[in-house]
């Protein structure tokens, strides 16, 4: 097991970022660096990420990065492989370095999923972390295809009329090396889950649930307690998926086995604004017992991989 | 060595003697023939370069883009949709000053759906930044795309070049071409040196937020790039036939430019139909010459004015139309000439979506600007009578359905 003495000092991260406090992004990206190390190249595909490492000439982030366009990061992931074969042919690189896409719900779910898409099926030897705050946080919280069924956001007033769709099931059908979902409430889980897709050849994906404290209306102190809830609840469910094989990881796993009991879907909503008018609501029992059965069937789901593949 | 190929294949294996080093592309006609054989002499394993088979042409941008940021020599081809489905990408890579070259087999856009050759896609382009050069001939062709490096990869001007073929006239016709080795070409043309990348010895944020107070310098720094893309394509020409003795114009060709009255002003392979034109009206006697715009981005704007002051008239020809004005070319002929010179002028609008075009169409229609008969824009193979019936067709047959 890593403890947190084991992490590197090294800080790729710097201080300086223009982040929102609690930012869920400027944290994660902090261990994701730690765990990969310097010899790493970064896309950031258009989000708050783009934003939050300041703007030109100065940059919080001491990586080689490109800030891509939205539907981009597949696509640019393939390109720099292929540049890094290039050099590599030329004796130009000591030790090929990884190759990071770094993209929010919105690049990842809806405008840039066709590039993800392709850039999978053509195993482009990648980590793609999608960041996943539900929304389109950094344009100011519009709807996305992550938005679970009952929240605010700007263009969803009356609360999401729709579930939110499972990508990382939808990564997981393109037989790529390693699927996993990681919380920031878990962070040497999530370190771990990086070091691991680090060194597994092929495209990995990594999927982080990312409470953004403004655009669902909770105190900027409760990022990583909301983050926790979502896990504890069984409303984000972490896993990892390799060699054709899905295990429930950490909280998640002993959730299953019935080490601990799961909380109320309901606790988790109401830690935050975003579902407090869904909830007041006369909608508001159905949609909470809409989002239960979500939970039981994404764990049912789950579970289904298992007989499927084996 | 010379070769008998079409105008695409001819495009893929001067792509490899560049010493491109990746390729991602998508499949659309008529440009598929260049892909093909790219992924074929690959396949052989007479190319050493990675092909990326993206999902679209979009990716394919984006990925030529990140390529070239990682340090490497990287080469796309696209055509007309495909071409239109990068717009956003073009922007981003001319904006992220990136040398990469790209082949754009010239085609209508759709609909009607239509494969043939026009200049509607390049021309809908034409304010990302790229360059642009419009091609005659197959050797051009061939010669351009390892000129193509030398200017783009230039460190006064990094940017990105379209080079621009006709379908069908150029793409899919067998001509014969020299092809020059790759230990010939890497004399001419130096190993890609970046000055920027995506390096983890020396990390850099590429693309990072630009506030107003720094935005317009980065832009007026890309017409900078283009400004001296002038001086480094014309050296970039000059040297080319120092080296291997072939000359196809550098910003512009002429053709009996010196003791010529009027002027036919063409691009692409209409300029090479223009030229039998201009033979033909000489031996009628009249004193024609012709202009042939091989840069349209950047513009020839001082050998426009150079060499069209004097003339007693211009009629330019567009393969492309800006609707509710002219023709593209015209247009910018004219911004060029504004305040220097002052010839009659006329546009002649022919060729749009694959039309066949002959050289005498375009004499006659010479013949008609000299005598002053020729109307400001012409659509010199439409026929109006035809656009209105077909109009009238549809609205009938609309309202029969709505009855």
């Amino acid at each position: 097991m890593v403890s947190f003495k084991d992490l590197p000092e090294e800080e790729l991260f710097l201080a300086g970022s223009t982040a929102c406090q609690g930012c869920p992004s400027s944290l994660a990206l902090r261990i994701a660096f730690k765990a990969l190390g310097s010899n790493t190249i970064l896309i950031v595909v258009a989000s708050c990420t783009s934003v939050l490492q300041g703007s030109y000439p100065l940059s919080a982030i001491d990586l080689p990065l490109m800030n891509v366009a939205f539907a981009t990061g597949g696509a640019s992931a393939s390109g720099v492989v292929a540049g890094i074969k290039a050099l590599a042919k030329r004796g130009e690189l000591e030790e090929e370095p990884t190759v990071l896409v770094w993209a929010g719900d919105g690049g990842t779910y809806d405008i840039g999923i066709q590039s993800l898409s392709g850039a999978a099926e053509r195993g482009t030897d990648f980590i793609y972390v999608c960041y996943n705050n539900e929304m389109y946080s950094n344009t100011g919280t519009q709807r996305s295809g992550a938005t679970p069924l009952g929240a605010w956001t700007t263009t969803t007033p009356g609360g999401k009329a729709q579930h939110r769709k499972d990508i990382a099931q939808i990564m997981i059908a393109h037989r790529i090396p390693y699927v996993a979902t990681v919380s920031l409430a878990y962070p040497l889980d999530f370190y771990q889950k990086m070091q691991k897709a680090k060194s597994i050849k092929g495209t990995k994906y990594i999927e982080m649930l990312a409470p953004c404290p403004p655009g669902w209306k909770f105190p900027s102190s409760q990022m990583i307690e909301v983050s926790r809830m979502a896990v504890q609840s069984g409303m984000w469910l972490l896993y990892e998926h390799e060699d054709g094989e899905t295990r429930f990881t950490g909280a998640t796993k002993r959730m299953i086995e019935g080490k601990v009991k799961k909380k109320p879907v309901k606790d988790y909503l109401e830690i935050q604004g975003r579902f407090r008018q869904i909830l007041a609501s006369p909608e508001g029992q159905e949609a909470e017992d809409m989002l239960e059965s979500e939970v039981s069937e994404s764990i049912r789901r789950l579970q289904g991989w298992v007989p499927e593949y084996i | 060595m010379k070769l008998l190929e079409t105008g695409n294949h001819l495009i893929a294996l001067a792509a490899n003697v560049a010493g491109v080093e990746v390729v991602p592309a998508y499949p659309i006609t008529p440009q598929t023939q260049i892909i093909e054989m790219v992924a074929d002499l690959i396949a052989r394993g007479d190319m050493d370069a990675e092909y990326i088979p993206v999902e679209s042409e979009h990716s394919a941008c984006a990925a030529l883009v990140s390529a070239s940021l990682t340090g490497a020599r990287a080469f796309s081809a696209t055509s007309a949709h495909g071409l239109a489905y990068m717009h956003e990408m073009l922007h981003y890579s001319a904006g992220i000053r990136v040398p990469v070259v790209m082949a754009n087999v010239n085609r209508a856009l759709g609909p009607g759906w239509n494969i043939w050759c026009d200049h509607q896609d390049s021309i809908s382009q034409r304010d990302t930044g790229w360059l642009q050069v419009y091609v005659a001939s197959h050797q051009e062709a061939v010669d351009t795309v390892i000129q193509a490096y030398r200017i783009t990869e230039d460190h006064s001007v990094l940017l990105p070049l379209m080079l621009n073929l006709d379908a069908f006239v150029l793409s899919h016709t067998y001509m014969d071409a020299d092809m020059p080795s790759r230990e010939e070409v890497s004399k001419y043309l130096p190993p890609y040196r970046p000055l920027w990348k995506l390096d983890p010895k020396k990390p850099v944020t590429h693309g990072s937020v630009v506030y107003p107070v720094d935005f317009s310098e980065t832009r007026e720094s890309m017409q900078i790039g283009q400004d001296n893309a002038r001086r480094v394509a014309a050296r970039a020409a000059e040297e080319f036939r120092e080296m291997f003795g072939r000359w196809h114009g550098a910003m512009v060709d002429g053709y009996l430019l010196d003791d010529a009255e009027f002027l036919i002003v063409a691009m692409g392979s209409l300029a090479a139909e223009s030229r039998v034109a201009v033979d033909a009206l000489r031996s009628e006697g009249k004193a024609a010459g012709l202009l042939r715009v091989r840069f349209f981005r950047p513009f020839p704007i001082d050998e426009l004015r150079e060499l069209c002051a004097g003339r007693q008239g211009l009629m330019v020809i567009d393969r492309d139309f800006s609707y509710g004005m002219e023709g593209a070319l015209f247009t910018e002929v004219k911004g060029a000439l504004y305040g220097y010179a002052d010839p009659p002028a006329a546009n002649l609008i022919v060729g749009i979506g694959g039309r066949d075009v002959t050289y005498e169409l375009i004499a006659d229609h010479a013949k008609r600007a000299m005598a002053g008969e020729l109307a400001e824009v012409t659509w010199g193979d439409s026929h109006v009578t035809r656009a209105h019936e077909i109009t009238r067709e549809v609205l009938r047959e609309f309202e029969d359905l709505m009855d």
